[in-house]
């Protein structure tokens, strides 16, 4: 509205007098001849008299809003990839970032390999390495090489768009960018939030976006972008009917916010998964989305939901039809908790569910190879197949692992969330014992004591120990909690040393620090997580930015409920002296229920064993932390 | 050659569109004061329904689109094998779900009236009134292969105008009746599920309706085309008030079928779209042999007028009348040979 006003206003005023004659003038000529008549003689005099000017009859807003997208369609091209797969064909990609990442399609890169090359506007052509893959959603994250400063485009906010927004495809259509030179095809979105069916189990497109810009093979894995030149989602795929493989006004992008979910997991070369509930529900007779098969191994039974429930929200979005369902579920990676909202008898019951893979690793992995699909654990292992000839610049950023897509890129960003955790979290210092004290939500004192040896908790109901020097998965204490401490313990030894002492540690990618921000006013804030096999326990640990760790969860048995950790810290008023890591408030959760809400009051950190003779007397290198909970 | 004078002028009008016509961005930001395109859409989808019939077999979408043009639930849509069912059902923006009961057909038009029971919907106005001008700029909204489901919104295309026409159409063989002018759209329309679709301006207003699958006759491309507001509501007015033609006009229905073996042509099988019309055979003594026809002639004309497929030869000889001279321009070695078979027999007539 203001920026429409503003534009009229220069026009208004930077429009000169001749022009504004001329212009009357015909109008008046033209009265009589009709409309068309008029626009024909109000532009040509202009074109034949008027060149340096560059406005004559045409508004000068109109060539101003002329110029903007022409500007926002060279940005978007030199963003656009162009993937060449060799004999197996290609398709378009685009920059996501300066370092070089790279969004397309499983289906395109599928056939190309590790190893890649891609074109760019610019007119050279770069290696690129496959980081991820995402074979039901049909994304692949590549990374071109050669370059820190890439053109990019960044990811819009793909839930404010809306039908009849303007869009456009930058891509390389019946691979006709032997220039690297994208094409750009415009329209306006159709539909938002629909649904596609997947071929089998992989490449579905929920919650996607409907366009009738022009897709066509080879527009695939390409940008669809806004009328910012912002990434609204990836074109992949469209209605063919009986004119063949080409448009028919009916294209369909992977919306940016799904790629958004799946990034973090795609960046840690990983092959990911979608999520399935374990359930599946059905339109009743009276139109409600209810429960019609539900696993009892399911996180979900777990909860509580049962057969015939009515599924209210899924992921803070309401579901009212089994399509709304499966768009909210196709956009959301295995592994991630949301919450869930379901009615019975009246009853209006949310829980947190953790989502299940709709593969095992195996099939998927036979999916990426082309293998057909077995079940668990039958597949023999296949060999590990060294990577073949590829380029210099690419082999040493690639390294096979089964169940990733590209470990060497799992190590770059676990690599770097220790970097952040030693530079930010990171209390090496402190080698000797932890001990925090303060009083539960009841009011009733606790204490709580970590060192290299054992782990100590003193609970209004009694004193429990865990050995740290052994197995944690022994006898998971104190009761009740899952593992509290030996989630605290891992914390401690995270904390002080590093990743490394936890014996396989791999980055896991991002999830929602919490779970239940899902369908506020903002998406929930996703933050990178390390999952860690150790003495006998799987645990994770979430990461933010600074390389605090915000929150712990703990399997002491693989389909055991973990042991959930979830720190709170301090506000702006934390004395300086202290590690911005304590939390003033540990939530220990597991199953269904609160074990503890921990307000520390205070702190005691020793340097090193033997040196704190004087316990809570904190002596030289301790610090306390003044009453925190709130 | 009037034709072909406004199909100039609508290739001018297109031509300065594109020159002065703001770019789209611009007309979104120009039109913020008024309703927004975005907002534009919104409110004419919640006048369409998606609506659910028979078919869902061999390549029949069960699916197709409607206008409601009443607050108490009429519904203009086109007559098709959709609607030969004993359960149809509406479903609105909303998600609302209705059964729908026919009221009646137009089958000059091909426009049928559903009706479903409910009060206060947002309404499309039918009026008489002129066309829009060709150049106009468009918003398509359809059930496109049927992939809005329950409460999610009809898709919405963007075109533009492109002409005025009489229709010259036909549905496989078919030469379909209706004879009246439609716009031709610079928008893919052509598509399951789109017919019965909404045709609107910028400002929301009806211009016309999309119609069912077809092919032009002339060319066979399909065609994107749209039902004008007017001839709508001349439809709607004979459907509500019974004054409806109840079957097509003479003429209008389907042509005889004519056996090209009659005149002893052995055609090669037609098994492609434009299967090309070569000779197979000729049957010895017939008006083919004596007219010095061969096999593997190409057959490239009937009475001077380009036939380009089998369909389209068979549908030549059919149009000519029992009697009519038969003249043929075949292909053979790269030269034209015309070739006269007499007096076309009656159809179906064995020698």
């Amino acid at each position: 509205m203001t920026s429409a006003r503003r534009q009229k206003v220069a026009f208004m005023q930077r429009i000169d007098q001749p022009t504004a004659a001329r212009l009357i003038a015909a109008g008046l000529l033209a009265c009589w001849l009709g409309g068309v008549v008029f626009l024909c003689i109000a532009v040509t005099p202009a074109r034949s008299e008027d060149a340096t000017a560059g406005a004559g009859a045409v508004p000068l807003a109109v060539l101003h809003a002329q110029q903007q997208r022409i500007d926002v369609m060279q940005r978007a091209s030199a963003a656009a990839v162009a993937i060449f797969a060799g004999e197996a064909g290609g398709g378009s990609g685009v920059l996501i970032s300066r370092d070089g990442y790279a969004l397309t399609n499983f289906h395109v890169v599928q056939p190309a390999g590790i190893a890649m090359k891609c074109g760019l506007a610019d007119g050279h052509l770069y290696d690129a390495v496959l980081v991820g893959l995402d074979p039901t959603g049909d994304v692949a994250l590549v990374k071109l090489l050669g370059r820190d400063d890439f053109p990019f485009a960044a990811l819009a906010d793909s839930d404010e768009v809306e039908v009849g927004d303007f869009c456009f495809a930058a891509g390389n259509p019946f691979l006709l960018a032997t220039d690297f030179q994208p094409s750009i095809s415009a329209g306006i979105v159709s539909g938002t939030r629909r649904y596609q069916f997947p071929a089998g189990t992989i490449l579905e497109y929920a919650d996607c976006l409907q366009v009738d810009a022009a897709i066509n093979p080879g527009n695939s894995g390409g940008g669809l972008f806004d009328a910012q030149g912002r990434v609204i989602g990836v074109n992949g795929r469209a209605s063919f009917e009986k004119r063949g493989r080409v448009n028919v006004g009916v294209g369909y992008a992977i919306s940016a916010n799904q790629l958004r979910n799946f990034l973090g997991l795609l960046k840690g070369g990983r092959l990911v998964d979608h999520a399935t509930l374990g359930a599946t529900v059905a339109t009743s007779a009276d139109g409600r989305v209810v429960v019609s098969d539900i696993l009892e191994s399911s996180d979900a039974w777990k909860r509580g939901l049962r057969y015939d429930d009515e599924v209210v929200s899924l992921a803070g979005r309401s579901v009212r039809t089994v399509n709304a369902f499966k768009n909210v579920l196709g956009t959301l990676p295995a592994g991630w908790r949301v919450p869930l909202v379901y009615r019975r008898g009246g009853r209006r019951e949310e829980i947190l569910v953790r989502l299940a893979g709709v593969h095992t690793a195996a099939d998927l992995t036979n999916i990426v190879e082309g293998k057909p699909q077995k079940s668990a654990g039958k597949g023999p292992t296949p060999p590990e197949t060294p990577p073949a000839a590829l380029p210099d610049a690419v082999q040493p950023l690639y390294e096979a692992r089964r169940g990733f897509t590209n470990h060497h890129f799992n190590t770059v960003e676990r690599d770097r969330v220790a970097r952040a955790l030693a530079a930010g979290g990171g209390q090496a210092a402190w080698g000797g014992r932890w001990i925090l004290s303060g009083r539960l939500a009841t009011g009733e004192p606790f204490r709580i004591e970590l060192s290299d040896k054992e782990g100590v908790i003193d609970l209004p109901t009694g004193t429990t120990r865990v050995d740290a020097t052994g197995e944690l998965d022994v006898n998971p204490s104190p009761p009740g909690s899952g593992g509290m401490l030996a989630a605290l313990l891992l914390w401690r030894r995270l904390l002080r040393e590093g990743p490394a002492p936890l014996g396989r540690t791999s980055y896991w990618g991002t999830v929602p620090l919490d779970p239940r921000s899902f369908g506020e006013a903002d998406a929930p804030r996703l933050v990178d997580m390390l999952e860690s096999s150790v003495a006998g326990v799987e645990a994770r640990f979430m990461m933010e930015d600074g390389g605090v760790v915000s929150g712990i969860e703990l399997w002491t048995a693989p389909d055991a409920d973990p042991c959930e950790v979830r720190f709170t810290f301090p506000g702006p008023n934390r004395p300086q002296d202290l590690p911005r890591v304590m939390p003033s408030v540990i939530e220990v959760r597991h199953g269904n229920d609160l074990f503890g809400e921990f307000r520390v009051e205070t702190a005691v950190f020793e340097m090193a064993d033997g040196e704190a003779a004087g316990g809570e007397a904190t002596p030289n290198g301790a610090n306390t932390l003044p009453g925190g909970g709130t | 050659m009037i034709r072909h004078a406004g199909a100039i002028r609508a290739g001018l009008m297109m031509v300065i569109c594109f020159m002065v016509g703001s770019s789209w961005m611009d007309g979104i930001a120009s039109r913020a004061a008024a309703a927004s395109p975005q907002e534009t859409i919104a409110g004419a989808a919640r006048k369409v329904v998606k609506i659910h019939g028979a078919g869902g077999v061999r390549g029949l979408e069960a699916y197709q689109t409607g206008l409601l043009v009443s607050p108490a639930g009429h519904v203009v849509t086109v007559m098709s094998t959709v609607l030969d069912a004993d359960e149809l059902s509406c479903v609105l923006d909303d998600g609302r779900r209705y059964r729908a009961t026919m009221v009646g057909v137009d089958p000059r038009r091909e426009l049928a009236v559903l009706s479903i029971e409910a009060e206060d919907l947002p309404a499309f106005t039918l009026a008489a009134g002129d066309p829009v001008p060709v150049g106009t700029r468009i918003f398509a909204l359809s059930n496109l292969f049927g992939v809005a489901v329950g409460d999610e919104r009809v898709s919405a295309q963007h075109g533009v105008v492109s002409a005025l026409v009489p229709l010259e159409a036909r549905r496989g063989s078919y030469e379909v009746p209706y004879r009246g002018d439609v716009y031709i759209l610079d928008c893919t329309t052509n598509n399951p599920g789109s017919p019965g679709g909404a045709v609107i301006d910028w400002r929301g207003r009806l211009v016309g309706m999309l119609g069912k699958e077809l092919r032009a006759s002339g060319s066979g491309i399909w065609l994107n085309y749209a039902i004008p507001t007017a001839a709508l509501n001349e439809g709607y007015a004979e459907i509500i008030s019974g004054t409806a033609s109840p079957a097509a006009p003479a003429g209008a229905t389907a042509s005889p079928g004519f056996d090209p073996a009659v005149l002893g042509l052995v055609l090669v099988p037609d098994l492609l779209d434009r299967t090309p019309p070569f000779i197979e055979t000729v049957v010895a003594d017939s008006p083919a042999a004596r007219a010095g026809l061969r096999p593997d002639d190409l057959v490239i004309a009937v009475g001077g007028r380009s036939v380009a497929s089998r369909a389209a030869l068979q549908r030549a000889l059919a149009a000519l009348a029992a009697g009519d001279a038969v003249q043929l321009s075949v292909v053979r070695s790269g030269t034209i040979v015309e070739c006269d078979l007499g007096p076309r027999p009656a159809a179906g007539r064995k020698r």
